[in-house]
C-alpha cells in the first residue's frame, strides 16, 4: 500500500567525494561552472600518474545531490531525504536542531555567523532572529545538484568566513544536444507520515535550456524512539524553481535562476513558538564568457533575494504573553570572477558584493486586554554594504602544489530605522548610526604527494565583522541557555588564525585519511551575562550582551577509511572529534562529542543496498551556562535497499529504507533542548525518469 | 475662445490669490498657534482665554497660556502682569494646588505658566482659578470654573502622600509628554505642602527611577538616571528609558537631602512595586 505513494528522484544521489580525492578535471569543470561529474574514488590514483597533475584538495567536500550524468545509481540510501539530512553526511558539516525542519548547518564546529553559507554564490539571509531559518532551508534537493563544502579560509572565495563556506549549487540542465527528460518522484515516510511529491523538467538544446521542478512535503508530528509523540514538529513545504539558459553566441552565455520556497504551519518543538510563513524569492541573472583576453571563465552574476518569516506562538497552549515575530531580509548582491593561466599558475579573481537589509519585529499581546501591545524592533532594520576582492593562485609543481588566497572586504552597517537606533542607545547612549569595518583574510595551503600518500598542510589568517544579531540584536530570547540576547554595536571583529594538516593514503580499493584543524579566534563574540539588565522574556533567567572573549580555540580531528571489499561492496567508516574551549578553557557550547559512522555498501547498475550505524560518546565537555547538559552516547542502525528498473527504456529507481532500525530514543549534543531525534522511520522513494 | 482664454485667466488670478492669501495666514504669527482654547471667562469687560497644548486640563501637570482680551476693542492687552490662584472648592474646605508664576512669552499677549492640580473636579467638587491682574497701572480680578479630567488613561501622572518625616508632598510628572522607546527625558516637579493653599517646590531631594513593565513579568529598563534638583528651572530632571511600548509602571523612591527615604520601596521579588509611582502607557 505504501509502495504506491513513492518516487523518482531524477537521480538525487549524494555521495561524498573526499577533498584530497579531487581530479584536476574535476578542478577545472567545477571552476569553470560546468556541470560536476563524480569520479570514482580509484579513478584518482590512475590520474595522479599524469605529469601535470593538480594535486588539489584544499579541504574541500562535495555532497552530490543530483548527478545527472550517473546511469547507475551510485548513491545516497534516501534520495528524497531534506538538504539537512544530505548535510549531515558530509564530514565537517553537523546540524543543530530546533524541530523536524530548517536544521542550521555548523561547520568545523562554528554555525551561520562565522560561515558563508550561498545559493549558486549568492549571499542570502535568514529573517528570523532566532535562527529558524538557515539558507539551507529555502532550497530543496529537488533543485540542487550539490553542495560544496569548504573547510576554514578554504571558503573565503564564497565571502567573509571562519568556519568556511558551504556554497549550494542549483542543478541546471545546460546546453546539451536535444535531451528532455521529466522525472517523477513521490515518497513517503511512516514516522511522521510525511508525503513527498515532484516532478522536474529538464528541455535543453545547442542554445539554450529550460528546467523547471516543483516539490511538496507535508509531515506531521515525528515520533521520538519508543513512540513518544514530538508535538509541533509538522512541517509543510514547497518549493518552485525556474532556470534558463540562452547561449548568446560561440562561449557566451547568458543563465538566469528563480526560486520559489515557501513553508507554512512548521512546528519547532524546541522552541517557544512556531512559523507560520517562511518564504524566499530568490532571483539572479548571470553572464559567462568563456574568454576575456587572456583570461578564461569569465562569469558575472546579478541577483535578489528576498525573505519573509513570521513566527508567532498562535497555536501553543499557555503561553504567558502571546506574541507576534515577523521578520525581513532583502538582499541585493553581485560577483564576477575569471581566471588566468599561465605556466605554473592558475588564478581566481573574484569581485562580489552585497547589500542586506535586516528589519525583525516583535508584538506582544498583554493578558490584560486593556493594555497597550508592546512593541519592539528586534532587528533595527539593519543595512549592511559589504563589497570584497579574493584572489587566488594555485602553483603547481611537480609532485605538489600550493594555493595562496587572499580577501579584503569593506563592510558598511548602517541602523536605518530612527525608532531602532534609538532602541539601541537605551544600551549605547553613544552608538552611531553607522559604521564601517575593514576585513581581510589570507590563507596558504601546500599539498604533496609521496607515492600513495598525500600531505596536506594549511595556515589561514581571516577576520569576521559581528553579524546583525550580534551587533545590534534587541532581546532576542535563546531558549536553550534560557536568556534574552542584547547586541553589541562596539564589538571587535573576530580574528582568526586557522591551522590544517591531514594525511591520506590510497591504494587500490582502499583509502584512509587522518585531518585535523585548529583555530585560536581572538575577540570571539559570545553572550556575557550582565546581572545588572533585567530579561524581557517572561521567564528567562538573564540577559547576556555579546561581548569578546579574549580568544577561544577550536580543534576538530577527523579519521576516514574506505575499503573495497569486493566488486560493488564498500565499507567505509569515519570517526570525529571536537573540542572547543574559551580563554579560561572553560567549553564552548555546541561542541561535538567523538562520533563515529561507519557504512557498508552494495552498489550495482540495478541494486543497491546499504547498512549503517552511526553514534556519538556521551557528551564529556559541556557547558550549563550555556544550556547544555550531558548528552548520552547513542548508536543508531538504518539500512536501505534499492532497485532500478527499466520500463521501456525509461528508468524507475525505487528505494526502501528503515531509519533507527531498533527505535532507540535519543538526542545529540546539537539537538535544541534535548528534543528527542525520530524513532524507528520507514521510507519509501519512488523516482520516474523518462527520458 | 476669447470666452474660454478669460475664464482661464481668472482661474489662475483665483488661484494665485487664494494660495497668497494661504501664505499670509502662515506668515501672520499667531501666538496660540498649535494650542487649543480650554475656558474662557469674562469680567471687568475683559475676556480671558486660557489655552493647553491639550484639549483640556487634566490631573498633574498642566501648562496654561493665558491671553486677556478688551470685549469693547476686540484686542488683546500686551505686558499685563497677572497672578494666579487655583482654588479646589471641596464640600467641606477649600484648598489650592502646586503652580508657577505666570510669566509673558515672546508675545507679549501672551502669558505662560502651569499648574498641577492634584485631584479631578465631579458634581459637588470643583477647580476655580482667580487671576488677579493689572493691566496699564489698573488691578483687576477675576475667577472662572476649571474643568479638570482624569489624566489620559487614568494613568497616574501625580501623587500626594504623606513622606516618612510627616510632610505632605505632591510629585507630578511633567514629561516625558511623548514618551518612545528610547532613553527619555524625565523631567517632574516636587512639592511641599505647607498649608492648604501654599506649596513650595522641595529642592536638593533625590528620586530614584525603575520603570517595570507589570505585564511582563516587572521587566525593565536600563540607563534610567535618578532625578535631580535643577536649581535653574526649580524642577527635578533624570532619565527614563524604555525597551517598548506598552504599560510601564515608573517606580519611585523619594529620599530627602541627607539620603533618607522619605516614600518609597526598592523593587524586588518580594515588592513588585513601589508605594510611590507614576503610569506610562503608549
Amino acid at each position: 500500500m505504501l509502495l504506491m505513494k513513492i518516487i523518482i528522484p531524477a537521480g538525487r544521489f549524494p555521495y561524498i567525494l573526499l577533498g584530497p580525492l579531487f581530479s584536476r578535471k574535476w578542478l577545472l569543470w567545477f571552476s569553470g561552472g560546468v556541470l560536476f561529474i563524480s569520479f570514482p574514488v580509484h579513478a584518482q590514483r590512475e590520474e595522479g600518474g599524469e605529469r601535470d597533475t593538480i594535486l588539489p584538495v584544499y579541504l574541500e567536500e562535495v555532497v552530490v545531490i543530483s548527478d545527472r550524468t550517473q546511469s547507475g545509481d551510485p548513491g545516497q540510501a534516501k534520495p528524497l531525504s531534506s538538504l539537512d539530512e544530505y548535510l549531515t553526511s558530509a564530514r565537517k558539516v553537523n546540524m543543530v536542531k530546533r524541530g523536524a525542519y530548517a536544521w542550521e548547518p555548523t561547520l568545523n564546529s562554528m554555525s551561520s555567523e562565522r560561515l558563508s553559507v550561498t545559493i549558486d554564490g549568492m549571499r542570502v539571509f535568514g529573517a528570523c532572529t532566532d535562527k529558524m531559518d538557515p539558507i539551507t532551508s529555502y532550497v530543496d534537493v529537488s533543485n540542487l545538484s550539490e553542495a560544496h563544502i569548504a573547510s576554514g579560509q578554504q571558503g573565503a572565495e564564497y565571502g567573509v568566513s571562519i568556519g568556511g563556506a558551504i556554497d549550494l549549487k542549483i542543478d541546471k540542465a545546460g546546453f546539451k544536444e536535444d535531451i528532455f527528460i521529466i522525472s517523477l518522484e513521490n515518497g513517503f515516510e511512516t514516522n511522521n507520515e510525511q508525503k513527498i511529491i515532484g516532478a522536474d523538467i529538464n528541455f535543453s538544446k545547442d542554445q539554450y535550456y529550460i528546467d523547471g521542478d516543483i516539490v511538496y512535503r507535508k509531515a506531521g508530528n515525528y515520533s521520538a524512539g519508543g513512540g513518544e509523540e514530538v508535538h509541533f514538529s509538522q512541517y509543510e513545504k514547497y518549493n518552485i524553481s525556474l532556470n534558463g539558459g540562452y547561449q548568446l553566441g560561440p562561449g557566451k552565455k547568458l543563465a538566469a535562476t528563480l526560486v520559489y520556497d515557501e513553508a507554512n504551519d512548521v512546528g519547532y518543538p524546541a522552541l517557544p513558538m512556531d512559523v507560520s510563513l517562511a518564504r524566499a524569492v530568490i532571483t539572479s541573472l548571470s553572464y559567462e564568457q568563456d574568454t576575456l583576453g587572456v583570461l578564461h571563465h569569465w562569469e558575472s552574476k546579478l541577483y535578489y533575494n528576498t525573505i519573509t518569516h513570521v513566527m508567532d506562538d498562535s497555536q501553543r497552549p499557555n503561553v504567558p504573553v502571546r506574541m507576534d515575530m515577523p521578520g525581513w531580509s532583502d538582499t541585493y548582491g553581485f560577483y564576477s570572477r575569471t581566471a588566468l593561466k599561465t605556466g605554473k599558475h592558475r588564478l581566481l579573481f573574484k569581485w562580489d558584493g552585497f547589500y542586506n537589509k535586516s528589519l525583525a519585529e516583535m508584538t506582544m499581546y498583554p493578558a490584560n486586554r486593556g493594555e497597550a501591545s508592546m512593541f519592539m524592533l528586534t532587528w533595527p532594520d539593519v543595512r549592511t554594504l559589504n563589497t570584497g576582492l579574493y584572489l587566488e593562485d594555485i602553483i603547481n609543481f611537480k609532485e605538489s602544489s600550493l594555493k595562496v588566497s587572499a580577501r579584503v572586504t569593506v563592510q558598511g552597517n548602517r541602523v536605518a530605522d530612527k525608532f531602532g537606533l534609538n532602541s539601541l542607545r537605551i544600551f549605547y547612549p553613544d552608538a552611531a548610526a553607522s559604521q564601517t569595518r575593514f576585513l581581510s583574510s589570507i590563507a596558504t595551503q601546500y599539498s604533496k604527494q609521496l607515492r600513495s600518500f598525500q600531505l596536506n598542510f594549511g595556515l589561514a589568517y581571516a577576520t569576521r565583522a559581528p553579524s546583525v544579531s550580534e551587533g545590534y540584536g534587541f532581546y532576542l530570547f535563546n531558549s536553550f541557555d534560557n536568556h534574552d540576547y542584547v547586541g553589541n554595536p562596539g564589538l571587535e571583529n573576530e580574528r582568526s588564525m586557522e591551522l590544517n594538516a591531514g594525511i591520506s593514503m590510497t591504494q587500490p580499493g582502499f583509502k584512509l585519511s587522518f585531518e585535523g584543524n585548529a583555530f585560536r579566534i581572538h575577540n570571539y563574540i559570545i553572550g556575557k551575562t550582565d546581572s545588572s539588565l533585567s530579561t524581557m522574556t517572561i521567564g528567562a533567567d538573564g540577559v547576556r550582551i555579546y561581548t569578546n572573549l579574549r580568544y577561544a580555540d577550536i580543534v576538530n580531528l577527523s579519521f576516514n577509511s574506505e575499503y573495497k571489499i569486493a566488486p560493488g561492496l564498500t565499507w567505509s567508516g569515519a570517526i570525529s572529534w571536537h573540542r572547543g574551549t574559551d580563554n579560561q578553557n572553560r567549553d564552548l557550547p555546541f561542541i561535538s562529542p567523538w562520533a563515529y559512522q561507519s557504512f557498508l555498501k552494495y552498489d550495482t547498475r540495478s541494486f543497491y543496498g546499504e547498512v549503517s550505524a552511526g553514534g556519538a560518546g556521551k557528551q564529556v565537555n559541556f557547558n550549563r551556562g550555556f544550556g547544555e547538559d550531558q548528552t548520552p552516547a547513542y548508536t543508531i542502525f538504518s539500512m536501505a535497499l534499492g532497485k532500478t528498473f527499466y520500463i521501456s527504456g525509461n528508468r524507475l529507481y525505487t528505494k526502501a529504507g528503515i531509519e533507527n532500525i531498533f527505535d532507540r530514543y535519543y538526542s545529540t549534543y546539537s539537538d535544541w533542548n534535548n528534543i528527542p531525534r525520530m524513532g524507528r522511520n520507514l521510507f519509501f522513494n519512488i523516482s520516474y525518469k523518462i527520458n | 475662445m476669447k470666452i474660454v482664454k478669460s475664464l482661464f485667466l481668472v482661474a489662475v488670478f483665483i488661484c494665485f490669490v487664494s494660495c497668497a492669501s494661504d501664505n499670509d495666514e502662515v506668515s501672520e504669527n499667531d501666538p496660540v498657534a498649535g494650542l487649543n482654547l480650554v475656558t474662557s471667562f469674562e469680567a471687568n469687560g475683559h475676556t480671558v482665554e486660557l489655552y493647553s497644548e491639550n484639549s483640556g486640563f487634566t490631573t498633574g501637570y498642566n501648562e496654561v497660556s493665558i491671553r486677556i482680551k478688551d470685549i469693547a476693542s476686540d484686542r488683546y492687552f500686551s505686558d499685563s502682569e497677572i497672578a494666579w490662584t487655583p482654588v479646589m472648592h471641596m464640600t467641606d474646605r477649600e484648598h489650592s494646588c502646586p503652580k508657577s508664576g505666570v510669566t509673558l512669552t515672546e508675545n507679549n499677549t501672551v502669558s505662560k505658566g502651569f499648574l498641577i492640580f492634584q485631584m479631578t473636579g465631579n458634581a459637588e467638587e470643583y477647580w476655580s482659578l482667580i487671576l488677579n491682574y493689572k493691566i496699564g497701572g489698573t488691578t483687576y480680578e477675576a475667577e472662572g470654573y476649571l474643568e479638570v479630567n482624569p489624566s489620559p488613561g487614568g494613568k497616574q501622572k501625580i501623587t500626594v502622600f504623606k513622606g516618612s518625616d510627616d510632610t505632605r508632598y505632591i510629585l507630578a510628572m511633567i514629561g516625558p509628554v511623548e514618551p518612545e522607546v528610547k532613553i527619555n527625558g524625565f523631567v517632574a516637579g516636587l512639592y511641599k505642602m505647607e498649608d492648604m493653599m501654599n506649596f513650595s517646590a522641595v529642592e536638593n531631594y533625590r528620586i530614584s527611577v525603575d520603570p517595570r513593565m507589570p505585564g511582563m513579568d516587572n521587566h525593565g529598563s536600563p540607563n534610567n538616571e535618578d532625578l535631580t534638583y535643577d536649581v535653574a528651572s526649580g524642577i527635578y530632571r533624570g532619565k527614563l528609558s524604555f525597551t517598548m511600548t506598552g504599560y510601564w509602571k515608573i517606580n519611585l523612591r523619594l529620599l530627602n537631602d541627607k539620603g533618607e527615604v522619605i516614600k518609597g520601596e526598592d523593587v524586588t521579588e518580594e515588592t513588585p512595586a513601589s508605594s510611590l509611582y507614576f503610569e506610562v502607557e503608549f
